[in-house]
């Protein structure tokens, strides 16, 4: 009898919408979502077709007034390539070590650590972090080729020399570690802020219940603070992935690729060097943006691994509010 | 386990959060905090779970100072105000996260969950997210939570103000009843006096950070010993009226504007040797006053507020103070009538205006 009712009077509320508010259930979407949708297309969806159009020419200096489509040929090209291997592992350290070791791990640290002190000290020491951030590359560069620059200059040899260890041109010795400790130093900050503040804003009722349940700093940190800034972690990691793929100002700085054959040549720097600054003047804009749509191709993968590591369906909870 | 606080103090910069407070709570014995928001309360509580360090003073669990001891080795079990339950654990994650952080073996913390679980009827939850839970069943967590380690002493910090009024009833029955089964020493944060008064064996009433009174309900609702204590404990609040304690003839009359009346023999003994001037404060709660036509005080019915089964009438007296009176519905007095109010002498409350201490209790 109760249920009928309640069917009864169900039936009675569901009336058919009008065309007026089913336009609105669009329009209002659309109205919030639309200048976003519109920076995308302009300046990602456009520009990737672009360069995928032009991935399938022969454009190049040397062509240019004679464009001629040549189907996947560059692609081709790069499959055949004995130097892409190489420069794809470069790839994968140059990101993972700077991904892991700094822009991610020393984050974390860094802004575990200075949550964990007072507060004014936290503070001064990350905005001391931020300097290099707002130094201009060209000079940050400069910088640290004279930190590593062989005996009677480099910083790094007057540290290190009282331990034995013969002073030299790190950059030349240790290509890498330079290279990534430039880039990390810098890419450490970003994650260093998101985090501090994804910490900071953790309500500071879990941090006491975590103390009176026993929990000892580490466990603190493992149970309570890393789950509840994985939403954060998950944001810098394939923010900064991104970023340090297309990314190579530094190492085209520091080392330009070298020392020696292709030594830290990333895809990015190979693009940039093959489409728009060719050693000897033939630029080829089509071999280039073969290049650079594989890297986009790279990019989107690893964020939908990045999605799937994460459980990033879990983390987002069904929305409270379901009508607009 | 027996809980004491020696001269405890808390500061905050220049903010004095706790100042000097004194309190011996017995063992099993569940001790309501109550004052108004910013006295404190909170403070202290922090203090015993050990997450603020004392500025001064001692705690004692029994025989043992745990000023320096860590939370983690003060066995307490917490209920906060608002749950804390970790939401990316489930209910059983929840419920266990103590026995986990002391590496207690699986079968013993399923089993031991379970218990709680049962007890908090909440078992059929343990695959739940705190998200997919309502209100009570967090609280219900939360409770099962600190419960699940057997700690010697629980504190909770209003766990019921963000109930509504039915279920904050039957959970108010539910953790007394808990409290006194596990017979587990308890401090209870409120600024609800019905809590405070229905729950507790016996009340700390704090203002701006100092103790104003440390009593049994009964005591602190028929015995006051300050202004405060007696305007903060009872609902609807005591009245109080201006007046003037004289003796006359040997008998101590009180006197105001509009009233005249003769306290009972003990009462006005009492008042008159603790009396250091004239001017005093008289006291009656809204209860004790009643509609009579040989009152002693003549008022006008100001506002009348239907309670249910008692209707709360604010009477005008001729200098415009306001009178809380309580009576049965069906009184039949209207807005602007004029009555007479008879007192229940024998509930008088007498406070010096200046000192603020009873004339009668101290
Ligand atoms: N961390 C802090 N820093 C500075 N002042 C504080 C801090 N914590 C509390 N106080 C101050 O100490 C006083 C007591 O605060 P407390 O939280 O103990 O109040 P409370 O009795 O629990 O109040 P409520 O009922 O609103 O929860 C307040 O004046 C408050 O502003
Ligand atoms: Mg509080």
């Amino acid at each position: 009898m109760a249920q009928q009712t309640v069917v009864a009077e169900r039936a009675a509320l569901q009336v058919e919408p009008s065309w007026r508010a089913r336009l609105r259930a669009i329009t209002t979407p659309a109205f919030f979502i639309g200048p976003a949708l519109l920076l995308i297309l302009i300046f990602f969806f456009i520009p990737v077709i672009l360069t995928i159009l032009i991935s399938l020419t022969d454009m190049s200096v040397a062509t240019i007034s004679d464009i001629n489509f040549v189907g996947l040929k560059n692609y081709e090209r790069i499959w055949r390539s004995r130097t892409t291997m190489k420069i794809l592992k470069n790839t994968f350290i140059y990101v993972g070590f700077t991904l892991t070791l700094f822009n991610v791990g020393m984050a974390l640290i860094l802004s575990l650590i200075t949550t964990h002190i007072p507060e004014r000290v936290g503070t001064t020491f990350r905005t001391f972090w931020l300097l290099p951030r707002i130094t201009p590359s060209v000079i940050y560069a400069i910088m640290w080729t004279w930190f590593t620059a062989d005996a009677p200059y480099g910083i790094v040899n007057q540290f290190l020399s009282p331990f034995g260890i013969t002073p030299k041109n790190w950059l030349n010795a240790q290509p890498w570690l330079v290279v990534i400790a430039a880039n990390g130093f810098v890419g450490t900050s970003f994650g260093m802020i998101i985090f501090t503040s994804a910490i900071h804003a953790i309500p500071v009722d879990y941090l006491r219940a975590a103390l009176v349940d026993g929990a000892s700093t580490l466990q603190r940190i493992r149970y309570v603070i890393l789950p509840m800034i994985r939403w954060p972690i998950l944001f810098v990691v394939t923010y900064q992935t991104l970023s340090l793929l297309a990314s190579f100002e530094y190492i085209l700085l520091l080392t330009d690729g070298g020392p020696g054959f292709y030594t830290t040549e990333v895809w990015s720097l190979y693009a940039y060097h093959r489409a728009l600054s060719n050693y000897f003047g033939n630029v080829q804009f089509g071999f280039g943006a073969a290049l650079a749509a594989i890297l986009v191709i790279i990019g989107v993968i690893a964020s939908v691994v990045y999605l799937r590591v994460f459980r990033f369906s879990e983390m987002v909870a069904e929305p409270k509010i379901e009508v607009l | 386990m027996e809980v004491r606080l020696e001269r405890l103090s808390k500061h905050f910069g220049s903010v004095v959060a706790v100042d000097d407070l004194t309190l011996h709570i017995k063992s099993g014995e569940f001790v309501a905090l109550l004052g108004p928001s910013g006295c404190g309360k909170t403070t202290t509580l922090l203090m015993l779970a050990g997450i603020y360090r004392p500025t001064g003073g001692e705690i004692w669990f029994g025989d043992r100072l745990v000023n320096d001891v860590l939370p983690k080795d003060r066995n307490i079990g917490m209920v906060f105000q608002s749950y804390a339950l970790y939401p990316h654990m489930t209910v059983f994650e929840n419920i266990t996260f103590p026995l986990k952080l002391k590496k207690v073996p699986k079968e013993v913390m399923r089993e031991k969950a379970q218990r709680v679980a049962d007890m908090m009827q909440i078992g059929h939850l343990m695959d739940r997210r705190p998200a997919q839970l309502s209100g009570g069943q967090q609280q219900r967590v939360a409770l099962a939570r600190a419960l699940v380690k057997e700690p010697d002493i629980l504190l909770f910090d209003e766990p019921l103000s963000n109930l509504d009024a039915k279920l904050r009833l039957t959970m108010r029955g539910e953790i007394k009843r808990l409290q006194h089964d596990l017979d587990i020493t308890s401090i209870y944060v409120t600024h609800d006096q019905v809590e405070a008064m229905t729950m507790a064996d016996r009340i700390a009433v704090l203002r701006d950070g100092r103790l104003q009174a440390f009593a049994t309900p009964d005591e602190l609702y028929n015995r006051p010993r300050n202004l405060f204590v007696a305007g903060f404990i009872g609902s609807p609040p005591m009245n109080f009226l201006n007046a003037r304690l004289t003796a006359q003839n040997g008998q101590a009359i009180v006197e105001g504007n509009g009233f005249r009346i003769t306290l009972p023999e003990d009462l006005g003994r009492k008042a008159l040797s603790q009396a250091q001037r004239e001017e005093v404060i008289y006291g009656i709660r809204p209860e004790h006053i009643r509609l009579d036509p040989d009152g002693e005080v003549e008022a006008e019915i100001y506002v009348i507020e239907p309670l249910g089964r008692e209707d709360l009438l604010d009477c005008r007296l001729p200098d415009g103070t306001l009178l809380g009176v309580l009576v049965p519905s069906g009184h039949g007095v209207k807005i602007g009538e004029k009555v007479r109010l008879k007192f229940q002498l024998d509930h008088s409350q007498l406070f010096d205006p200046h000192t603020e201490q009873s004339l009668l209790w101290n």
